[in-house]
């Protein structure tokens, strides 16, 4: 019993941050759906499963100090499983006769391939597909994570990796147009077990879906930091030889946050195929990727509600401005890249975790700007000196 | 008179709405009211008494845009010659333009937006097959209808689509075919970008030459979209000494393939290079000297000697810029919004179902490459032209077949 | 020597000097970045625009050139501008930017990406979304031919020297100069650099120009091969990473050790097989490499 309490305390950290659980929840099931029509609400849901990727981010990078500039990988592998099934469901020998070989998805048809290769095989079924969901990307991760955390390659070293991994996979994809439709992607995806995914009603429940499992995830994640591995987390992000000579695994504890990372990511790349009914290698590659860390820079690395605000917010910026004012839109995303790293390192969060703090941090770096750009402009004898370089 | 990139009226307040109505009869003399819209509009698409919005979805940006954006100018001249005689049914176009970015998921996102969004009567855009796979569920979908301006690989017909530029037995048999006969090839190497178009234009090439030109492939290597690395390439084609260079080098990557063949030697006057991917927008990025003494094998170049086509060019190049240049699928994208208006006024309404009704047999006399017509398969009648590229970017016609009948769906070739 | 052997021997040949060139380009690329991390561990995520200001600077010049009679000359001239203009623009980020970010080499990843975004919305608004190509000169066009059968680009050969030319001044600048010395120092031990009198701001600043100054010839020279866009820096900015990080940092031997094994290994792949699963195989060798032994080919310390 003491355990349960313990659990649920655990869960909820506290009532200001139940608070700020419920609010979000109240946000994205309640008051998005009531305000916004289905098209805005199906945008918004692509929205939340970057927030996926965001939130594990939060614990990956904002807890443990592993910057990946390679989420798309996971994102995408769990993304292209979602699809190669639902590829296959809608590449029933009836629709496809018009093919040469009908049965198979249309692209392995206009690549001259004559039948299924072995590894879409195991995809006709729903289970492995989810399976594979959850497990593949994961395993991919703990490969990873294993070949590169066990030789203390770290910081900057191992994102640059990452990167070259996600260019690797890009690459990869779009040169296998016919094994897995290339830079096409898999497109005109259209019923998962019989049940059409594109019409409104479908778009509603998924949308439900999505948010519920999201909202799941940052409770997991709270659950997460609330144990002493939390702890260990946050020591090893700061004191990493510390931690390790007080006797624990750091690369295991790396590797074990990488996967949990990997995995929030997976999931969300299978929502992402099944509310916007198609998976390509644009997901999977560099930009995405580190569009990805901007998303939990801006809401917050701290913070995992944070992270899907920041999502949210980005995203929402991105929609609105490219449809009005293209051309300043990229000049935004830049700046807020830039503004972020130098004005606000732990995000909106920060600022309204601890306001005061964050002012004070704002000020500071404004002053120190200005006095360097025009030393006469502030007052003499006004105390800002650099601040630390 | 320019046109106007707003948001359609139909989604302001009725304030608004009013004071647009009062402003469009200051604008009236110049817009007579057509028919009344309750006829003309039972889709609720973006049509009012005196506007209807169009769509224009191309990719301004990205490694795409050195062919897309001539589309996108010349879709706009047309929309702005017919709001100058009056526009489509007593109702000028609006336009709304974005940008696909040379991301097809982008593309799709955003015809999205137009069709449910905006609800457009119709949208003239995508220029890859892949941007047109990546909407086509989405027009199929929302019953839109897109004007499709690329020449392609055939092996499609939808109901929401009319394609105004050649399919793959128009462009590619005959042009094997003129090939064959001409230079007397057997051997092929055959090129091309990583993606569906020139994979399924290779596989029908391949089996026209094996099956009814008798002649051998030696080579077929694909290299992704903006890829700028052929050094390999040149030298295993070299290697392998094909009597002609089939290219369907898309994109940005023109550049590089051409001027690293020309580094490496290899040219118009020591080999046969037959493209059908290279139109004057291309070259004018390349440099005419990289691909002179080459072929490419489309239905219009600038430099076509008819009346229709010397409008076109001066208009063109009035409205943007006398070093501008035109390729074809800048003039298919020209004829989209004068087919549509023509296939609007016959049937008499802006609604998707009946203007596709209306649009088989609407012929175009008034067309830069001579004359087209609108064929029950939602393709054109339409001629192959060869021509053999010159130093200052323009071509000289060499070969003109008749008027070929579009038949997406060959038998043989699937 | 038959026929057969012949053809098979000059299209050795030429796919050797293929891989030579792409050698050229990958080293002319890391050169500028490896003095960069080297010196300052900061990865400039920008590097590849700074590479475009370099094309773009050419493009300015080789069209005016061209109006004016002097194209076959100008090639220089855009060499020495490209520098310039480039090791200008990299001059001032550092003071406004990067200068803030050097305890925090993750931030100053995705700083200077922030960067490199509003440098490619820039070009585009000033030069156009569509790609450009400066008019080549009539000298560096074609091929050259030693015998039959060979034909050795002009622009290959240029790249090749301009290379080596580029490689042996950054060499004598680095070990051979009083302000290579300071750099060394204070790469190795910044305190006590500091300690004895260097200005290790000022090192900093003008190396972190430097690399970005040689990014700028590196572009110029990419021109030769292909177009440019607003987008084209980001082409190869992780390949340039890769052989930074492969041959490890602060080593000029490494990097070009680096560069030569990788262009080798990417042409000699191209050949055999189709070009993207060369790129792949490439790249996963690469990653592998760097997995097992993190720190590079050759490094002067280990990394974190």
């Amino acid at each position: 019993m003491a355990n349960l309490k313990q659990f649920l305390t655990g869960l909820t950290r506290g009532r200001a941050d139940l608070r700020n659980v419920a609010l979000l929840a109240a946000v994205i099931l309640v008051a998005l759906p009531l305000t916004l029509d289905i098209f805005r609400l199906n945008l918004v849901g692509k929205y939340l499963t970057f927030a996926f990727v965001a939130v594990g981010l939060v614990l990956c990078w904002g807890y443990g100090g592993i910057l990946s500039l390679g989420q798309g990988i996971f994102f995408g592998l769990g993304g292209y499983c979602m699809a190669m099934f639902l590829k296959l469901e809608a590449s029933d020998p009836v629709s496809t006769a018009i093919q040469s070989t009908p049965g198979i998805p249309d692209f392995m048809d206009w690549n001259q391939l004559k039948a299924l290769p072995w590894f879409w095989e195991p995809f006709h079924s729903l289970p492995f597909t989810l399976l594979a969901v959850l497990v593949l990307p994961t395993l991919f991760a703990y490969l990873i994570g294993v070949t590169m955390f066990k030789r203390r390659v770290g910081g900057v070293y191992f994102a640059i990796i990452t990167q070259a991994i996600a260019l690797i996979l890009t690459v990869l994809i779009v040169g296998q147009q016919g094994l897995i439709g290339g830079i096409n992607g898999i497109t005109d995806l259209k019923t998962l077990l019989g049940w059409d995914i594109r019409t409104n009603s479908a778009r509603y429940i998924l949308y439900y879906v999505n948010a519920a499992l999201l909202l799941g995830a940052i409770l997991l994640g709270r659950w997460m930091l609330s144990t002493k591995f939390g702890l260990l987390l946050v020591a090893l992000r700061d004191k990493e030889e510390r931690v390790r000579f007080s006797g624990y695994d750091v690369a295991d504890l790396k590797i074990f946050v990488f996967c949990v990372a990997a995995l929030f990511s997976a999931v969300g790349g299978a929502m992402f195929t099944l509310q916007v009914g198609f998976m390509s290698p644009s997901f999977v590659g560099i930009v995405p990727s580190i569009e990805m860390v901007i998303f939990t820079a801006v809401g917050g690395r701290l913070s995992l509600i944070g992270a899907v605000y920041g999502a949210l917010l980005v995203n929402f910026g991105k929609s609105y401005f490219s449809e009005s004012f293209a051309d300043l839109w990229l000049y935004l995303m830049g700046a807020l890249f830039i503004g972020v790293v130098l004005f606000l390192p732990n995000g909106l969060a920060g600022l309204f975790r601890e306001p005061r703090q964050a002012w004070l941090q704002l000020r500071q770096q404004a002053q120190t700007w200005v006095t360097r750009l025009c030393p006469r402009c502030l007052p003499a004898g006004g105390k800002s000196e650099k601040g630390a370089v | 008179m320019s046109t106007d990139y707003r948001r359609p009226v139909a989604r302001t307040g009725f304030l608004a709405s009013l004071m647009w109505s009062l402003a469009a009869l200051a604008v009236a003399p110049a817009f007579a009211a057509g028919p009344p819209t309750a006829q003309v509009n039972t889709t609720k698409l973006a049509v009012t008494d005196t506007t209807v919005t169009v769509g224009d979805l191309h990719s301004a940006t990205g490694t795409m845009a050195i062919s897309e954006i001539g589309s996108i100018q010349a879709e706009l001249l047309a929309i702005d010659q017919i709001n100058a005689i009056g526009g489509v049914l007593g109702r000028k176009i609006q336009v709304i333009k974005e940008d696909g970015a040379s991301d097809w998921p982008t593309f799709a996102e955003k015809s999205r937006k137009l069709l449910v969004n905006d609800r457009v009567a119709a949208v003239f855009g995508c220029w890859t097959s892949a941007s047109r796979k990546a909407v086509l569920p989405v027009f199929e979908k929302e019953n839109g209808l897109l004007y499709y301006p690329t020449f392609y690989e055939g092996l499609e017909q939808s109901k929401n689509v009319i394609y105004t530029g050649q399919e793959a037995t128009q462009q590619i048999l005959a042009g094997l075919d003129w090939v064959a006969k001409t230079k007397g090839a057997k051997t092929f190497f055959l090129i091309g970008s990583d993606y569906i178009w020139p994979r399924t234009s290779n596989k029908i090439a391949r089996k026209h030459i094996e099956n009814v030109l008798h002649g051998k492939v030696v080579g077929e290597e694909y290299y992704p979209l903006g890829h700028t690395n052929f050094r390999s390439l040149i030298n295993k084609v070299k290697l392998a000494k094909p009597d002609v260079i089939y290219s369907i080098v898309v994109g940005g990557s023109n550049v590089s393939w051409f001027k690293q063949l020309e580094a490496a030697g290899v040219k118009g006057d020591n080999t046969t290079l037959l493209t059908i991917s290279t139109t004057e927008d291309e070259v004018k990025g390349i440099g005419g000297e990289s691909v002179a003494g080459f072929y490419s094998a489309m239905k219009y170049f600038q430099a076509l000697k008819n009346p229709n086509n010397e409008k076109f060019v001066a208009a063109f190049k009035a409205k943007y810029g006398a070093d501008s240049v035109i390729g074809d699928v800048t003039q298919a994208a020209y004829l989209g919004p004068w087919l549509w208006k023509a296939a609007v006024e016959k049937a008499g309404s802006f609604d998707v179902d009946k203007v596709v009704v209306a649009s088989p047999g609407i012929e175009l006399k008034t067309a830069p490459e001579g004359y087209v017509k609108v064929h029950p398969n939602h393709h054109l009648w339409s001629k192959l032209r060869i021509g053999r590229w010159k130093k200052d970017g323009q071509v000289e016609v060499v070969y003109e077949s008749g008027l070929i009948e579009p038949n997406p769906f060959p038998k043989g070739y699937q | 020597m038959s026929n057969e052997t012949y053809t098979l021997f000059a299209t050795l040949l030429m796919q050797g000097f293929a891989g030579l060139s792409l050698f050229s380009v990958l080293l002319l690329m890391a050169l500028g970045l490896a003095i960069i991390f080297g010196q300052m561990g900061v990865i400039n995520m920008a590097h590849g625009e700074f590479m475009t200001i370099g094309a773009y600077t050419t493009y300015l010049i080789s069209t005016f050139a061209e109006t004016h009679g002097f194209l076959g000359e100008s090639f220089f001239l855009s060499l020495i501008a490209a520098f310039g203009v480039a090791f200008a623009a990299g001059y001032l980020l550092e003071i406004v930017l990067i200068r803030r970010l050097y305890k925090r080499p993750l931030y100053t990843l995705l700083a200077t990406w922030g960067v490199s975004l509003v440098m490619q919305q820039v070009f585009r608004q000033a030069f156009g979304a569509r790609e450009v190509s400066p008019a080549l000169p009539e000298w560096l066009s074609g091929s050259y031919q030693p015998a039959t059968g060979i034909d050795l680009p002009v622009s290959g050969l240029m790249l090749l020297v301009l290379m080596l030319v580029v490689t042996f001044g950054v060499w004598l600048l680095m070990y051979r100069s009083r302000w290579g010395i300071q750099v060394r120092a204070t790469t190795q031990n910044r305190t006590i650099a500091g300690a004895v009198g260097i200005n290790t701001k000022r090192v900093d600043r003008l190396t972190f120009a430097l690399g970005c100054g040689l990014a700028g010839i590196a572009g110029a020279a990419f021109t030769t091969i292909a177009s440019t866009g607003p987008t084209a820096g980001g082409l190869y900015i992780v390949d340039t990473f890769l052989v930074v990080v492969f041959g490890g940092a602060a080593s000029l031997f490494g990097t070009i050790a680096s560069a030569f094994s990788i262009a080798q290994a990417q042409s000699v792949l191209e050949f055999l097989m189709t070009g993207s699963m060369a790129k792949v195989l490439t790249l996963v060798t690469v990653v592998l490499i760097l997995m097992m032994r993190p720190e590079g080919l050759f490094s002067l310390k280990v990394r974190k």
